[in-house]
């Protein structure tokens, strides 16, 4: 399974953590939902750090789509949000 | 649905929109391809402006720190000239030169990752162009438009996801390029209102504190050329009134 953490690049995650990542992406998006940005900042932090854990990068000359597109570390609830929103990021 | 997924669905969505209006494939290939040409451009000059910025931030500092270090020694030379009131005033400054520059440090922290963010990213897009312009070529070379279709699908996802990717990259570093560009003209036009002493100015340059220290030290050489003057009279010789005032004095008596 392809990640793509936001600005960091692209993971290859084996299949068999799946579910547990399913699992800190649901708390994210309740954290989203609940517009709680304590919470937020917490789960995608976790998330993010399972993620590089699991993952191994996947070469830079490999052209593949992702699965799961995560937010930068840095990034906010408001940014996310908006992110999920706006349709105007993607050029051609 | 996770969040991650509806991220993920949202890059999807955009590439196969371009696919599906494309009457032939094989010409979205070429057009993406100068789309991320145009892409690796802007990257590239994102790059340029942020180190700019955080050059302009590094002068800055530089200039704050001779101005912290200068009042530092005010400071120290009014305590000796016995001009507590002068020695607070610039401990005082040199607390907000110091403010200021802890503001910087951290700016200045926050551009440098930025950049190496963008500069990595630059790489990372440039590796995947050239990635794409292979498959690109050998799509076209050897199906026909319809078989393009099917088959350029994933890499039309990816490389535009990747776009999407570094397009949100740049955007942030450019809206933190230009915060800190607003708070550094702050800063000069605080230097250049004198509210913080500009240290860049040449040397013969003068500041108030600088120029109540610099009378301070000159009353006090008058004063030790007069004690000296003084001490040369011949000994025993009371300092006799001029002939002038003498004559007053005995009219008076």
């Amino acid at each position: 399974m392809i990640v793509r953490i936001l600005g960091e690049g692209q993971l290859d995650v084996p299949d068999a953590e799946l579910e547990s990542l399913n699992a800190l992406d649901d708390a994210l998006q309740s954290a989203v939902e609940a517009d709680d940005d304590g919470g937020f900042t917490t789960a995608l932090a976790a998330l993010l750090s399972r993620v590089r854990q699991a993952g191994k990068p996947v070469p830079d000359a490999e052209i593949v789509p992702s699965d799961l597109v995560l937010p930068s570390p840095d990034a906010s609830l408001a940014e996310v949000r908006e992110l999920l929103g706006d349709e105007g990021l993607i050029p051609g | 649905m996770g969040m991650g997924r509806r991220l993920a669905l949202i890059f999807k969505s955009k590439a196969n929109k371009a696919l599906d209006r494309a009457e032939d494939p094989r010409e979205t290939l070429d057009y993406s391809y100068q789309k991320q040409l145009e892409l690796l451009t802007k990257v590239r000059r994102g790059v340029a402006d942020v180190a700019t910025s955080r050059k302009r931030l590094e002068i800055q500092m530089q200039q704050l720190q001779v101005s912290a270090d200068k009042l530092q020694a005010q400071a120290q030379q009014a305590l000796g000239a016995g001009r507590e009131d002068l020695a607070r005033e610039a401990l005082t400054r040199r607390a907000t030169v110091n403010q200021q520059l802890a503001d910087l440090q951290t700016q200045h922290a926050q551009l440098q990752a930025e950049e190496e963010k963008l500069t990595n990213a630059s790489q990372r897009l440039q590796v995947k162009i050239d990635a794409f312009r292979t498959r690109k070529e050998t799509v076209k070379a050897t199906y026909t438009a319809a078989e393009a279709q099917a088959k350029i699908g994933e890499a039309m996802s990816g490389i535009s996801e990747e776009m999407g990717d570094i397009g949100m990259a740049m955007q942030r570093a450019e809206d933190k390029t230009q915060q800190m560009q607003a708070r550094a003209g702050a800063v000069d036009e605080l230097i250049a209102s004198g509210a913080l002493d500009d240290a860049s100015q040449p040397l013969g340059g003068r500041d108030d504190i600088q120029a109540e220290l610099d009378r301070v030290g000159a009353s006090g050489d008058v004063e030790l050329e007069l004690a000296k003057l003084k001490g040369e009279l011949p000994a025993g010789q009371a300092p006799q009134a001029l002939p002038e005032a003498e004559k007053q004095g005995e009219a008076e008596k």
